[in-house]
Formats: C-alpha cells, structure tokens, sequence
C-alpha cells in the first residue's frame, strides 16, 4: 500500500493512504522513517514519526506496512542496550558512529550468534500457542522458547542453531522460530492474574521497612529535580532480589546512561553472583532524541518484560521518568490539535497511565507456571509541586508512593524519602511476610521506628523555640533516638557499601537503635543524667 | 529531489517572525528560504510545517518592513553552520556574520546547526576537572569536562562579573587545547560593552556570538546552536577541550515563547510552551565527551531566576536536564560575597568522579565534606540564632556561627582574584584548623 505524504508538523506527518487500521505501521520519505498511525479520516492517515521529520518533503512517498508497531523477542535481549524502538545502540553504533542519525533499522536480535537449542516437545506433539517447545540456555538463565500458534509439530531440532533459521516445522508446514514479534501496545497474554503475596526487597531499609514493596506491584517515586530518583531507580535496579530487570531511561541524560553502562558491566548481582548486566536490559531515549520514540519507549521496554515474564521470572521494569513519556504524549497531542485537558496534557492520559501500569502482577503463565512484572516509575513534577496531572494521575493506579523530599535532600538525606507523606498499599501483607521470614518483632519494631520519627516532629517544633536545651532530657533522648534512625537507618549513601541492605541487616540495624533507646530510658528513669547515657 | 530555487511570490500573512506561503510544490521540512524584502535586502528563514501546499516559515531575521508582495526562494538545502578552526578568537552575531571588523573564514565543512543526538553508548563518563579559578565551585561543586552545570542567578546579583572570571580563568588542569565558547543572548548597550571588553582580555583561545537585545529574537534561537555546532567541530574534529558559556538562557526562553505565542501553539507554564523541556534539553545535552576520541564539550549556561524563583520553569527545567546546578545568594551578595555561591543548594552531580587523587588532590573529598557539614549546621543555627540570640546559645553553637561566616568571607569571597585548586583548597584546611574541625 503506497501513497504520498500531504502535510508534516512536527513528529506528526498527513499521508493520503486509505485502508489503514489505528496503529498500523507506515513507513514515510525516502529516508523510509518508522511511524504508527495515531488518527484516521476518510481519505488520510495521521501518522506520528518516531525520527526527526526534518529533511522530510510534501510529496514524498509513504507505505502502509499493515502490522502495528512490535518488538522482536527472542534469545539475547539480555544486558543490550536499545533505544524507545529497539534498535541496538552498540550495533548502531558500530555502524554509523558517535551520533544517530536515523532513518536506519537494524534488528534487535543478532541472527549470526549461535544458541543451543533443548526441545521438551517432540515430534507428533499436539501444541497450542503459549506451550513450551524447548528451551536455550541465555547466560544462567533458561530461556523457554514458546508455541505461538497451535499445531502438531512434523519436526523440531536440538543443538546448536541461529535464529535466522528455524528450530522445527509444524505438520502444514508451518515454521518453528525460537523468535517472535509482538505489538508493543498490545499486553501479552495470560492465564489469569494473582494478586501479589511477596515483597520485592529492593536492598533500600527506608522501603523495606517503612513502605514495602510486592512482586507484581507498582510504585511511584516522585520527586524534584535533584531529589535522587535516578539514584534510587539505579540502586534498586543493581540490588533488587529479581530475576531480570529491564531499565528504561525515558527522555533523561545521556550520561547517566553512560554511567549505568559502564557500571554494570563491572558489578554483580548480591543474589546470585552473576554479571549484573547478564540480568539486565536497558532501553535508552535520552531527552533530546526523538520525542515520538521517547512515547514508545515504554511500550517496547514493558513488551520486553512481559516476555521474560511469561517464562516464569520475576521482572522488575524501571522507568525513569515516567513524566517524560507522558510530556511526549503531550507534544504528539499538540501536533494533532487535539483539544487539550489539565496543564495541556490529552485527556486520556490518565487512563493511558493506568492501563499501562496494568500491565504489571503476578500472573499465572499460558504454560501454567508463576510469573510477575513489578513496576517502579520515577515522576518529575514541574516545580516539585505534587498536584500537577502526572503524579496525580499516577497516584490512583500506584499500589505504592515514595515521596522524595525537595527539603530532605537538600539536607543531603538520601534516599530523600519523606517517612509521613509516603505510603504502600501492600505494607500489612509484606510485614506479616518479614514477620515470617526475618523476625516475628518486624511489625512491632516497624511500628516503634514510626512512633518515635513521629514524636520527633512535634518535639522539634519545640525546639525550634526553645533551644534543644530547654527540652527535658527524656524528649531530648527521645531525639537522640530519632535523630539515628534518620541518620544511620535511613540514610543509604549509594556510594558506599550501605548502597544495599538484606533485610536481616535492617533489622539488625534498627533493632540497635531501638535497644539503644530502650537501654538509655531506663537509665534515665534510674534518675542517671542524660549526658551519661549518651556518653555510653 | 529538485534541481534549482523555486520563487514564490504567494506569502498569504505575515505574524510576527512567522510567513505563511501558499500554492508552494515539493517542499520539505527544515528547508531554508530567502526572502527578498522591498528594499532589495534578503533574509533567511526555514520551513516549519507544510499543510498541503500551505507552508509555514519561520524567519531568521526582523520581518518589519515586510510585505505579502516579497518574493520567497525555497532552496531545497537544510540549514547548515560554516565551520573551520579558523573561528577561533572570532565574534559573531546571531545569523553567524562576522561582527569585529574581520572577512568571513572559509569554512573547512558545513554542518548540521541542531546536531545529532550522542548515542549513549558512544558517551565517555566525565571525570576530568576543569579549574574555573573559584573556590566555592572549584572546591565545592567541581566542573568536569563534558558536564552541564548551570549557574542560578536573581536580577541584580553579580552573574556576569561571574560569567566573565569564568570566561577569563578557566583552565585545563592537566593542560591540552582549551578554547571557551561565549554566547550572548540578548544584551543590553551596558553588557555589551561590558562583555566585548572581557574578550579583549582573554588569554585562551574563544569564540563569541553575540546577539543584542534589539536583534531578531529568531537569533536568539539560533547563536546558541550555532555556538554548539562550532564546540561541537573544535571538539571532536579537532580534539579541543571546549567550555561554552551562555548566558542568559532566561533570553533564550523567553525568545522561544514570544515564537511560539506567534505560531498560536498552546501555551504551557506561564506561557511557555509544552516542549520547552525537550528544546533545552537538545541544547544541554550537546555537552560530553566521546569514547575513543580526545576534547569535550562542558556546558555552563546562566539562568536568571524571574521572581528568585527557583521552582519558575525556566530553572525548573534547566535543573531537570542539567547536571547540577550553582545558585547564587542575594544575602551573600548583600554581604559583600563575590562570587555569592550559595553552596547549601548548589551542587555538581558529577564531581563525585572528577576529584581526588589524579585528578585534583586526594585530600579534596575530605575537605569538600568536612566545609559542608560544618557550614550547613552553622546555617542551621543562625535560624536558632534569631530566635534565642546568640547569648542564649551554649559555646560549640556559637562557635559553629563563626565558622559559618568565616566561611563565606573566606572562603566563596574571593573578589576579584584568581584561585588555583590548591589555593582553594588550602584556604579550606585553613579554615577548618582554626576551628579545630579537621575530623
Ligand atoms: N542515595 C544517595 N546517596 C548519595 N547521594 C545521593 C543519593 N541520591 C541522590 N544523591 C545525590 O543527589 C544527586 C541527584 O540525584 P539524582 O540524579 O538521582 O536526582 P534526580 O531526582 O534523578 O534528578 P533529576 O530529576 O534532575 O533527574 C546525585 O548526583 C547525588 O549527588
Ligand atoms: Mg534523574
């Protein structure tokens, strides 16, 4: 299907294709630049262009490709880098240099390196879509390669094999391939959802403890500029007890990129001792690439996740910052004069939010096994004011919200958590869970480390006007206290070794502090002067 | 692909700095036009969006004296930036004319004026210091090659004698080609002069491109690319260590709204427009460095804060994009501080890797930890302070106070001379020494 281009502005460019369908791919200019349909009208298309348009002329040609826009999963998509449309940035850059240029499609998969393949199902089987076939060993982990079509399977061959050939045959002929494409904005399937039961340790005490976070759950760190998102998101990335985690750098710096790169080929996993990139992909659209790809970089990442979900593992899908996807979508609106909602923002952002981060939880698989895609999004309110549309629109889907503190971390307390403001809607179930597994006192300790940052707020208040001397030495003891916890407990230096906390050292931690003040109240009450106590 | 010009004699409406054209054929986006005004004189503008055969231009210089009668030439070519080595130690205005009385250069190659984006993965991580000759940001809040770090500023405070000592101090520390490139948006007949008597001071190798305050406000979009585009060419085809000041994007900012008002585009946050973020952050992220090559681009832009208002959306995005920030104080500048860095909000968030041993001293962490600490709970305690008194205060605290001052008399003031690292530094031990707070 072919036609011409009629208008451009901006990423959005009119073609007058006829016979399309809402998402279709379509192909526009001679530079052939990727793009999906976002409106039709009788006799034209609207088609957003995920390259810069410049360069782009009237009259040049355009071509209808009638699929959607997809990804390629498939072996091997582990620790590479892609940009917001799969293209993998070191062949990239293998090919055309330092600077992308665009106009250049390159697969995700590399089809010359060789895998093993170890086929389960044999030849006569019966499959139906979403059976495991076999599977391919992919570093330490073990890649189940999947039916995507029912069938009987003619043939199907172990050993070694590329994936530009086929690894069985159905019985009409069909081809086995140990790779797939998906539609990036289409979910993947599952047999049904479970609600989450697990926590997902993320090495942070302040979110251990304090707001605990569930496999399959969703999270929101919002936070100003400077408040430690992409620290935190980076921390939790290199820590968290998952099995794959896929990072997604959506409109932020190109050198943190870099950074992640670089140090996640020299770290490794506290869990398993592998090569930390070995668990990891990262999909990186810096802010000043194009802002359409940026708008689907969330898609190819969360397709990503799904896909290694759907083999049983537990995926954590980071995304920093959510807001920038969600200005991409504003830019994309503009362009299409779309009658603007809150701030500017389309009105269906907040229902496109909330779908997309539906796509997290546990699932039970098509195969029958337990998977689960875990979601942590960083927000950048403009201003750090926390009622602007994306935050609040994150905020009726997100099971948990770690305010980051503009104060606190000027105060250069990181993770700027604020411990009042924040909350997780899966606390009781993971307290009860820690209770189980680390120590019965987690729920009773949690509740006292609470107490006392609270009590500390109102003494200080005091303070403010009297001087911390004119306080009684129990409430000064009682600041002492709450002084540690916030210093030494939930404090993290992510440049030091505390960067990650298993949660028997938390609770090893906090349990200090609190005999710590236990002790020293008791001597108090003994009518010893504070000064003593503190002395040890 | 067409084989010549095309004119068009259809300009339909003239608003602002924008032109509307009518009946045009085979046209692309980005395209570069000349229009040629009544009195003969031409001026450049470049294709924004084509509807059908309605194209929309964006003119480069002042439409005043327009009419709908002015011819418009497509030239089927993409705007491009003359580049060469021979820039150096050149001033320019916004459409890149020679403005010191010299010809034009002849450009080794022409290249793209808003650049390409770096592919992540090409990205070197910066980790080398670049001396700026102040203490508070030298000391503090190091600068490394390849870093954005915006200075915050108020009306009023002292930002271009700031701009200027960086321009005229900054150094290598570990020596290399060093050239600084300036871009000026928007300056009053006072700044200048005042500028254009820096760059006769200069020491190192620079570039200028100055755009006045009664100039084009398209200029004013466009020196800072072709600022970039220069930085860009001195660093990575001639492997050149290239510092580019810009100031004030708070100019740059509001040029790009007053074009997007024209252009009856939504407004966003106090008017500016929607895509602000990703139209600064395709000027910021122009800075880095690049595996397997030499020279870098480091960034320090000036934002002037309307309202001393950090959360306005200028600051707001800058901080969001940029790699940290450092803000100047009213207080400090009152108190006769210069420069009045305020080092509690400032911050370089790539200084953790540029300082130390090989790269500045290996004492420097120690120092630069110890001087904050110390100085924030003074601060802290001058709050206390105006409630109490100082007499009501026990000894440490009052002690903490007077640290807090002789740091920023001491230390961020510096006047008008020239530090070294070790010079900031020392300044720094000595300090903490008086106080007995080494540990
Ligand atoms: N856990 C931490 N330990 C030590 N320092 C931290 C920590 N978190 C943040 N910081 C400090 O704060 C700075 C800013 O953090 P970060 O880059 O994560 O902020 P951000 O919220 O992502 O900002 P932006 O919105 O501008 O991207 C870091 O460069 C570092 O100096
Ligand atoms: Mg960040």
């Amino acid at each position: 299907m072919s036609g011409r281009i009629l208008g451009i502005s901006g990423p959005t460019v009119t073609v007058d294709l006829k016979g399309l369908k809402l998402y279709d791919m379509v192909r526009v200019g001679e530079a052939m630049l990727i793009g999906e349909v976002v409106r039709l009208e009788e006799d034209r298309a609207v088609v957003q262009v995920y390259e810069d348009t410049r360069g782009l002329g009237v009259g040049e040609q355009a071509k209808g490709v009638n699929v959607p826009l997809t990804v390629r999963l498939g072996p091997g998509l582990l620790s590479g880098m892609y940009d917001g449309l799969q293209r993998p940035l070191e062949r990239l850059r293998e090919e055309t240099g330092p600077y992308i240029s665009g106009g250049r499609e390159l697969h995700a998969l590399d089809l010359e390196r060789p895998w093993r393949f170890f086929p389960l199902k044999q030849a006569g089987d019966e499959v139906a879509e979403g059976d495991i076939l076999g599977h391919v060993e992919e570093g330490p982990f073990r890649h189940l390669i999947s039916a995507m079509e029912n069938g009987r399977i003619a043939s199907i061959h172990p050993g070694e094999f590329t994936l530009a050939g086929p690894v069985g045959t159905y019985a009409d002929g069909r081809v086995i391939q140990a790779h797939q494409e998906w539609p990036v904005r289409k979910p993947r399937p599952y047999r049904r959802k479970l609600s989450p039961q697990a926590p997902l340790v993320t090495g942070q005490r302040s979110i251990d403890f304090l707001f605990p976070f569930a496999r399959g759950g969703t999270a929101i760190l919002p936070g100003g500029f400077g408040t430690g998102k992409t620290i935190l998101e980076q921390a939790i990335a290199k820590f968290a007890d998952v099995d794959i985690v896929v990072y997604v750098g959506c409109g932020e710096r190109g050198n943190e990129m870099a950074e992640l790169l670089e140090e996640f080929v020299t770290l490794s996993d506290p869990w398993t001792g592998q090569a930390l990139m070995t668990r990891t992909i990262v999909v990186a659209n810096t802010s000043n690439m194009p802002v359409a790809a940026r708008e689907a970089s969330i898609y190819t990442a969360v397709t990503m996740a799904e896909y290694y979900r759907d083999m049983g593992f537990h995926v954590l899908l980071l995304a920093d910052s959510l807001s920038r996807w969600a200005e991409a979508l504003r830019e994309i609106s503009s362009s299409l004069e779309e009658m603007p909602g809150e701030e500017g923002y389309p009105t269906y952002l907040a229902s496109r939010l909330a779908s997309f981060m539906e796509r997290a939880g546990v699932v039970e698989t098509l195969s029958g096994s337990i998977g689960a895609l875990s979601m942590i999004l960083s927000v950048s309110p403009p201003g750090g004011d926390f009622t602007e549309p994306v935050t609040q629109a994150c905020l009726r889907t997100a099971g948990a919200f770690l305010m980051l503190d503009t104060a606190l971390a000027h105060r250069r307390h990181f993770p700027a958590i604020n411990w009042f403001q924040s909350y997780s809607l899966y606390e009781r179930d993971m307290v009860e869970h820690f209770s189980a597994t680390v120590s019965p006192r987690w729920g009773e300790m949690q509740k006292r480390c609470r107490e006392l940052l609270q009590r500390e707020e109102t003494l200080r208040e005091v303070a403010e006007i009297v001087g911390i001397e004119g306080l009684q030495d129990a409430d000064r003891l009682l600041m002492k206290a709450a002084e540690r916890i916030r210093l030494e407990f939930l404090s993290q230096n992510a440049y030091t070794e505390d960067a990650f906390s298993a949660p028997d050292k938390t609770l090893a931690m906090i349990g200090d502090i609190l005999e710590f003040y236990d002790r020293a109240e008791a001597r108090l009450k003994a009518g010893e002067f504070l000064d003593d106590v503190l002395k040890g | 692909m067409r084989l010549s010009e095309h004119i068009y004699r259809t300009v339909s409406s003239i608003r602002g700095p924008l032109l509307f054209v009518e009946q045009v054929l085979s046209v692309r986006v980005g395209e570069v036009v000349r229009i040629i005004r009544p009195d003969g004189g031409t001026m450049e503008g470049e294709v924004l969006k084509i509807d059908g055969r309605t194209v929309l231009i964006q003119v480069f210089g002042e439409t005043r004296g327009l009419d709908v009668n002015s011819p418009v030439v497509f030239t089927d070519a993409v705007k491009k930036a003359p580049l060469s080595a021979d820039i150096i130690g050149r001033v320019f205005n916004g459409s890149f004319l020679p403005i010191d009385n010299a010809p034009m250069f002849i450009p080794e190659r022409w290249g793209k004026v808003s650049g390409f984006p770096m592919n992540p993965t090409a990205r070197a991580r910066p980790e080398e210091f670049i001396e700026t000759g102040f203490s508070a940001i030298d000391g503090l809040n190091t600068l490394v090659k390849g870093q954005k770090l915006p200075i915050f500023s108020c009306a009023g405070l002292p930002s271009k004698e700031l701009a200027a000592g960086i321009l005229e101090n900054s150094r290598l520390a570990g020596g290399g080609e060093f050239v600084v490139v300036f871009v000026a948006l928007g300056l009053t007949h006072h700044e200048y002069s005042f500028y254009m008597r820096v760059i006769e001071r200069m020491r190192t190798g620079f570039v200028a491109f100055i755009n006045k305050a009664d100039e084009p406000v398209m200029e004013r979009l466009l020196a800072p690319r072709f600022g970039l585009a220069c930085a860009e060419h001195l660093a990575f085809t001639r492997g050149m260590d290239v510092l580019v000041v810009i100031t004030d994007m708070t100019n740059y900012c509001d040029a790009l709204r007053e074009v997007s008002t024209a252009r009856e585009e939504l407004p966003g946050r106090r008017g500016y427009p929607g895509y602000m973020y990703s139209d600064l952050a395709s000027l910021y992220e122009r800075a880095g460095r690049i595996k397997g090559m030499s020279g870098s681009v480091t960034m320090l832009p000036v934002v002037t804060m309307p309202e001393d208002d950090i959360t306005h959306p200028i600051p707001d995005l800058t901080g969001y994009i940029t790699e940290g920030q450092i803000v100047l104080s009213r207080e400090l500048h009152q108190k006769g501080v210069f420069p009045p860095v305020d080092v509690l909000p400032s911050l370089s968030r790539l200084m953790q890797r540029g300082i130390g041993a090989g790269h500045t001293r290996e004492d420097h962490r120690g120092i630069a930890n110890l001087l904050y600490k110390h100085y924030a709970k003074g601060r802290d305690l001058r709050r206390l302070e105006a409630i109490v008194g100082r007499d009501g205060m026990v000894e440490s605290d009052r002690m903490m106070l007077d640290f807090a001052d002789a740091f920023e008399r001491e230390l961020v003031n510096q006047g008008g001379a020239r530090r070294d690292i070790n010079e900031s530094l020392d300044t720094g031990i000595a300090l903490l020494r008086r106080f007995s707070l080494e540990k």
